[in-house]
C-alpha cells in the first residue's frame, strides 16, 4: 500500500477504484446477495453521498471499502493497492491509518471523557493533530472533560467525528450519521463533516436515508438491489448544511 | 413427556452461556466433592471402627503394671461395672531382622492358644491361631507382615529377655488396639520397624518370668458403667503391683488418634466446602446479573404476553438451580473418587479388616440442599432485580451507565496510565461489587494453595526445630531397664561412638487437681551437649536446679502456669510421689514433656546416677556397624537412628502432602480459573461493543485484548495480596484444628510459599484469559457496530 503513503497525491487521483464488487452472505440456508459486480471510482477530497432503501448494500459498500468487511469476488484498489488480497493484520493496519469511521450510533467508549475518545485514536496514529484540535474542528471545546453519558446524541456524534477525523484521515466513511439525530442537530453534525471536508481535503462518504443531503455532494451515487442505479457528479453549487430542505 | 416453550428456552439459554455455566458447575463441584471427600470419609471410618469395636470386643479401660499374679485378676474382674477382662503379659522387643541396618522393635502382646480373648480380639486375616504347645507360633501385624513381603511359615529373630528366639509367623492379624500402632517414641507410624505379635500366654508368660502373673489388663464395662469409678477401684488394686495407672479408652493411643483425625475431617468437611459455595454463590450473582441484563427485551415480552413476576422469576431461578445440580452431579463423582483416594490414604495409617468406603444418604443430600441453597441465594437479587422492572421499561434499553474519574487519577498516574489503562481502572471502579466478588475468588484461591505449601513449611521447619536444633544426637539408646553410669562407657567403646550422654527417663503420672496426664520425666544435665530443650522458634531454654518446666500444651491441659506446682506420681522403682514448683514452660513442637534437672529427678528418685538410655553422637561412616553392635546387646531394648527415623518420617509425610497438594492445587485452579472466566465473559459480553469500536477505529486484536486482559490481570493482582492474607488466616485456622498433645505445628509461612501459591493462581488466571481472548478474535465488527448497546 505504498501508494497510500503519497502526500502529494495530484486533486483528482482516484482514492478508490472498485471493480465488479460482489458480495453474498449466507444466512443459515438462505443466501442473501448485497452486492452485485458494482463498478465504481471515487476521487480525491470529493463529498459523496450514498442513497438507496434499507437493504440495498450501501452499508455492505462502506464495510468493504472500510476494510472491516470482504467481498466474495471483484477487487477494491485503494490508491491502487488491493484491499481484497489484504489480510486481517493489513487491514487493521489500513483503518489505523488511512480510514474514518462515524456511525449511526456514536460507539463511544462510555468511560472516557470527549477528549480521551479521540486521544484514543491519536495515540496510535502516526501524525495525527492534537485531540483538542480535533474537538475544535466540531466545535466542542468546551465539552471536552464530559463523559458519553453527559452528552446530547449531536455532540456524541460529533465526538465521533472529531474522532474519526483527528488522526488526518484518507477517508471518513459514515454510515447514516444523522439517522439518530433530530433535524438541529443534524445540521450541527452535517456542518462538522462539511467542514472536515474542506480544511482537510477528506474524502467523505456518506451513506443516509435522507435525499436532502444530496444537495450538499460533489458526487451523488443511488444503489438499488445490490446495484449502482446512477452516478451523478454534480456540477452546480453545494448547499450548505443549513440550506438544506428536509 | 412435553417441556413447556418456557423451559425449552430455559435449557437453550443455559445452552448459549455453557461455557460459564460450566465453570460455575465446576466451583459448586469443588465445594460439593470436598464435602464429601471429608464427610463420607469421615462417616466410612467411623462406621468401620464402630463395627470393628463391636466385632472384636474393644475394651474400655486398659491398664499396665510391673508384674500381679492372677488371681488378682479375680479381684479385678469383681469390680461393679466390669463386664469382661483379659489379663496379659506385654512386652517390648528388639527384632534382628537381617533387611534392615537399624534394630527394629517388637512389641508381644499375650492371647490365649485355647480360645479366643474374650476383650480385643484379635482379627485373623491369613493362617492360622497359634497351637498350644508350640511355644515360638505367633500371629503378626499385618503391616508388619505386608511391609516385609513375609507370609505365614516365615520367621522373625527377636531377643525375649536378653536371649535370641525365632518366631514362627502361622497367622496374619489385626486389632482394634493397634489400627493406629507406632513405635514409642516415633512420630508416624513405620510399619517395617515395629510390629505387633500375638504370642501364647505361657510362652510369653515363661519368656519374661511371668509365669502365673501379668502385666497388663484390658476390661470391657458393663454399659452404663462409669469408666472413671472403675478406673479409680482398678488403681487402688495395682498400686501394690506396680501399677502405671489405668486409663479409659478415650486416652487410648490408638483410639485417640484416630478420633482426633474424625474430628478434623468433620471440621474441614464442613468449613471448606461452605467456603467454596460461598464463592460459587457469588459469581453466580454476577454471571446471572449480566445474563438477564441482556434478556430485558425478553422479559418485557414475556411481561406483555401475561407471565407474572413469580412464575418468571421461578424461571430465572431454574437456571441457577440447575448450574448448582450439575455441579452436585460432578462433585459426588469427583467427591466419590478423591474421598476413596484419601480412604486409600487412611488405610497406611489405620489398619482395620476392611475400610470401606461408603457415601451416606445424608451426605448427599447435606451437599444438595447446601448447594441448592447457596446457588438459590446467588442468584435472588440478580433474579429480582430483573424481573421486578415494569415491562414498558424493560423494552428500552438499560440506562447508560455513568463513569466518572476515579480517585486514583492525579494528574500524573493519569498521564502514566494512558488512555487505555484509564478505560480499565474507570471500568473496575465502575463495579465495586462484581469486583468485590471476583477478587474475594481469586483471593480465595490463592489461600487454597498457600494453605497445602504452608503445609509443608511447617513439616519443614519441625523437623528442622525437632532433629537438627533439638536434638543433636545422631542415636538414642533405650535399655530394657534402668543400668548403672558403667553403661555408658560400654557405649562409648562400640564401633563409630564419638560422644555418649547419658539420659534418664521416667514415667510419672503428673496431676493438678482432678486433671492428669501420663508423660516421661526427663533428667537434663545442667550444660546438655547432644539434646536440648528448645522451644518453637529454636530458643535453648535451660532447666533450673530445681523445679519442673512443662511442654506449654501440658500447662495448658493441667491449666497450671510457671509460679504454681504440680504432683508428680513416678511409676517406678520405690514410687515416690512429690508436689513440686513449676519453674517455667517451653512452647515445644512434640509430645508432652516434663523436664528436671538430671541431679534432682535421681534425687527425687532416691537414686545414684543410674540411666535409663543414652545419646549417641556417632561416625556416620560406621553407622551400619554400630547398629549391627547394638542389635546385639541384650540390655538394649531399642535404639532409634536419627537418618532413619527422619526418613520413615518423610516417606509418610511426603505420601499425604503429595495427596493433598495435588487436591488443593486442583482445587484452587477450579476456583481462579472459574472465576477469571466468568468475569471476563461477563466483561467480553458487556464491552464487546466498545471493543468492536476500538477495532474498527484501527486497534489491533492484542491492542483490545490487552484492554479486556489487562482488566483481568488488575483484579489477579489485587486479588493476591488479600489472598495472602486469606491463606495466612485460613492456615492459621486450620493449624490450630491440627495441633495436639503430639504436634504443635510451627506455624511458619515461607516466602515461597506465597511466590508458588501466587504463580499457581498467576497460572490459571492467563489460562482462562487465554480462552477468552480466543473469543476476542472472532468478534463479528459489523453486526456488533449495527445494533445500539
Amino acid at each position: 500500500m505504498t501508494a497510500a503513503d503519497r502526500p502529494d497525491a495530484p486533486p483528482d487521483a482516484i482514492v478508490f477504484d472498485i471493480r465488479e464488487l460482489t458480495k453474498i452472505y449466507r444466512m443459515g440456508e438462505v443466501e442473501v446477495q448485497a452486492l452485485r459486480e458494482v463498478s465504481l471510482t471515487l476521487p480525491e477530497a470529493e463529498f459523496v453521498v450514498l442513497l438507496g432503501p434499507s437493504g440495498s448494500g450501501k452499508s455492505t459498500l462502506l464495510n468493504i471499502i472500510g476494510g472491516l468487511d470482504v467481498p466474495t469476488s471483484g477487487q477494491v484498489l485503494y490508491r491502487g493497492a488491493d484491499l481484497t488480497q489484504a489480510d486481517e493484520a493489513e487491514l487493521t493496519a489500513y483503518r489505523r491509518r488511512h480510514v474514518g469511521f462515524v456511525f449511526q450510533f456514536y460507539n463511544l467508549i462510555p468511560s472516557l471523557t470527549a477528549l480521551e475518545n479521540v486521544a484514543l485514536v491519536t495515540e496510535i496514529s502516526s501524525e495525527p493533530m492534537a485531540p483538542e484540535e480535533a474537538l475544535g474542528l466540531v466545535n466542542l471545546d468546551a465539552r471536552r472533560d464530559h463523559f458519553p453519558a453527559q452528552l446530547s446524541g449531536g455532540e456524541q456524534q460529533r465526538v465521533a467525528i472529531a474522532r474519526a477525523i483527528a488522526k488526518r484521515p484518507a477517508v471518513l466513511l459514515c454510515d447514516e450519521p444523522t439517522g439518530a439525530l433530530d433535524i438541529s442537530t443534524g445540521v450541527v453534525v452535517l456542518e462538522a463533516l462539511a467542514r472536515v471536508n474542506v480544511e482537510l481535503r477528506t474524502t467523505t462518504v456518506i451513506i443516509t436515508h435522507n435525499a436532502a443531503i444530496a444537495a450538499m455532494a460533489d458526487r451523488v451515487i443511488r444503489l438499488a438491489d445490490g446495484r449502482v442505479t446512477t452516478v451523478e457528479k454534480r456540477t452546480g453549487a453545494k448547499l450548505s448544511p443549513r440550506e438544506l430542505v428536509w | 413427556m412435553t417441556i413447556s416453550a418456557l423451559n425449552r428456552k430455559l435449557l437453550r439459554d443455559l445452552l448459549a452461556m455453557k461455557g460459564q455455566a460450566f465453570a460455575i458447575a465446576m466451583v459448586v463441584a469443588a465445594g460439593v466433592a470436598m464435602y464429601v471427600m471429608y464427610l463420607a470419609n469421615f462417616a466410612s471410618l467411623q462406621e468401620t471402627q464402630r463395627a470393628y469395636y463391636a466385632r472384636q470386643r474393644f475394651a474400655d479401660v486398659f491398664a499396665s503394671l510391673k508384674r500381679a499374679p492372677l488371681a488378682v485378676a479375680a479381684e479385678i474382674a469383681a469390680i461393679p461395672g466390669v463386664s469382661a477382662l483379659e489379663a496379659r503379659v506385654v512386652a517390648n522387643v528388639t527384632l534382628d531382622l537381617e533387611q534392615l541396618d537399624e534394630p527394629a522393635s517388637g512389641r508381644l502382646v499375650s492371647i490365649p492358644a485355647d480360645r479366643r480373648p474374650t476383650v480385643n480380639d484379635v482379627f485373623l486375616r491369613r493362617g492360622r491361631w497359634i497351637d498350644r504347645g508350640r511355644p515360638d507360633e505367633v500371629l503378626a501385624s499385618e503391616g508388619f507382615v505386608t511391609a516385609h513381603g513375609l507370609v505365614p511359615g516365615d520367621t522373625v529373630s527377636a531377643i525375649l529377655n536378653g536371649r535370641l528366639r525365632r518366631l514362627a509367623i502361622v497367622g496374619v492379624a489385626l486389632s482394634p488396639e493397634y489400627i493406629y500402632s507406632i513405635r514409642p517414641g516415633e512420630l508416624v507410624p513405620d510399619d517395617k520397624r515395629f510390629g505387633v505379635f500375638w504370642m501364647d500366654q505361657q510362652a510369653l508368660a515363661a519368656a519374661f518370668d511371668m509365669e502365673g502373673g501379668f502385666n497388663d489388663v484390658a476390661l470391657a464395662l458393663a454399659p452404663g458403667a462409669s469408666a472413671e469409678a472403675v478406673i479409680a477401684r482398678l488403681d487402688r488394686i495395682l498400686e501394690p503391683y506396680g501399677g502405671l495407672g489405668a486409663i479409659p479408652r478415650a486416652l487410648q493411643l490408638s483410639h485417640w488418634t484416630l478420633e482426633n483425625e474424625l474430628a478434623q475431617l468433620q471440621s474441614f468437611g464442613v468449613l471448606l466446602p461452605l467456603i467454596f459455595l460461598m464463592v460459587a454463590a457469588f459469581i453466580l450473582n454476577v454471571a446471572l446479573t449480566r445474563a438477564l441484563a441482556l434478556q430485558r427485551p425478553q422479559i418485557a415480552a414475556l411481561k406483555a404476553l401475561g407471565y407474572d413476576n413469580r412464575s418468571l422469576g421461578w424461571h430465572y431461578m431454574k437456571f441457577a438451580l440447575l448450574i448448582g445440580a450439575a455441579g452436585v452431579v460432578i462433585g459426588l463423582a469427583a467427591g466419590a473418587w478423591l474421598g476413596s483416594a484419601i480412604g486409600d490414604l487412611y488405610n497406611q495409617y489405620f489398619r482395620f479388616p476392611e475400610l470401606l468406603f461408603r457415601i451416606p444418604l445424608e451426605v448427599v443430600l447435606g451437599a444438595t440442599t447446601l448447594t441448592l441453597a447457596a446457588a438459590a441465594a446467588g442468584a435472588f437479587s440478580a433474579v429480582r432485580r430483573a424481573v421486578r422492572v415494569p415491562p414498558a421499561e424493560a423494552m428500552r434499553p438499560e440506562a447508560p451507565v455513568r463513569y466518572r474519574r476515579t480517585i486514583f487519577e492525579t494528574p500524573v498516574i493519569a498521564r502514566r496510565l494512558g488512555t487505555v489503562g484509564r478505560m480499565v481502572i474507570r471500568n473496575v471502579a465502575r463495579h465495586p461489587f462484581r469486583v468485590g466478588a471476583s477478587i474475594f475468588g481469586i483471593a480465595f484461591a490463592v489461600a487454597i494453595l498457600m494453605v497445602a505449601f504452608v503445609f509443608v513449611d511447617a513439616i519443614e521447619r519441625l523437623i528442622v526445630m525437632q532433629f537438627w536444633v533439638a536434638e543433636r544426637q545422631d542415636v538414642t539408646v533405650t535399655f530394657v531397664e534402668p543400668r548403672s553410669p558403667d553403661a555408658r562407657y560400654a557405649l562409648a567403646r562400640l564401633p563409630g561412638v564419638v560422644a555418649v550422654e547419658p539420659l534418664r527417663t521416667v514415667g510419672a503420672r503428673i496431676r493438678a487437681g482432678h486433671r492428669e496426664r501420663y508423660v516421661a520425666v526427663t533428667g537434663v544435665p545442667p550444660s546438655p551437649r547432644l539434646r536440648r530443650i528448645v522451644d518453637r522458634d529454636g530458643r535453648a531454654i535451660r532447666v533450673p536446679p530445681s523445679g519442673v518446666v512443662l511442654s506449654k500444651t501440658l500447662a495448658d491441659v493441667l491449666l497450671v502456669a510457671p509460679g504454681g506446682d504440680v504432683t508428680i506420681e513416678v511409676l517406678e522403682g520405690r514410687r515416690p510421689i512429690r508436689r513440686v514448683d513449676i519453674t517455667g514452660v517451653v512452647d515445644d513442637v512434640l509430645g508432652l514433656s516434663v523436664y528436671m534437672d538430671l541431679g534432682a529427678l535421681h534425687t527425687l528418685l532416691r537414686e545414684g546416677e543410674v540411666t535409663s538410655g543414652a545419646l549417641l553422637l556417632v561416625d556416620p561412616a560406621q553407622e551400619a556397624k554400630l547398629s549391627r553392635s547394638l542389635k546385639g546387646l541384650p540390655a538394649v531394648a531399642g535404639a532409634a537412628f536419627k537418618r532413619a527415623v527422619l526418613r520413615s518420617f518423610r516417606d509418610t509425610i511426603a505420601a499425604n502432602m503429595n495427596l493433598t497438594i495435588f487436591i488443593n492445587l486442583l482445587f484452587a485452579c477450579v476456583i481462579a480459573f472459574g472465576v477469571v472466566y466468568n468475569a471476563a465473559r461477563v466483561s467480553l459480553s458487556e464491552r464487546s461493543h466498545e471493543l468492536a469500536s476500538l477495532r474498527v477505529l484501527g486497534f489491533t486484536r492484542a491492542e483490545i485484548s490487552l484492554i479486556l486482559l489487562g482488566e483481568l490481570a488488575l483484579l489477579t493482582l489485587l486479588a493476591l495480596p488479600v489472598g495472602a492474607l486469606f491463606g495466612y488466616a485460613l492456615a492459621a485456622a486450620i493449624f490450630e484444628t491440627v495441633q495436639s498433645e503430639v504436634y504443635r505445628f510451627p506455624f511458619y509461612i515461607s516466602r515461597q510459599s506465597i511466590a508458588w501459591a501466587f504463580l499457581g493462581i498467576i497460572a490459571a488466571a492467563l489460562g482462562s484469559g487465554l480462552v477468552v481472548r480466543r473469543r476476542l478474535d472472532r468478534l463479528d465488527l459489523v453486526a456488533v457496530l449495527k445494533v445500539r448497546e
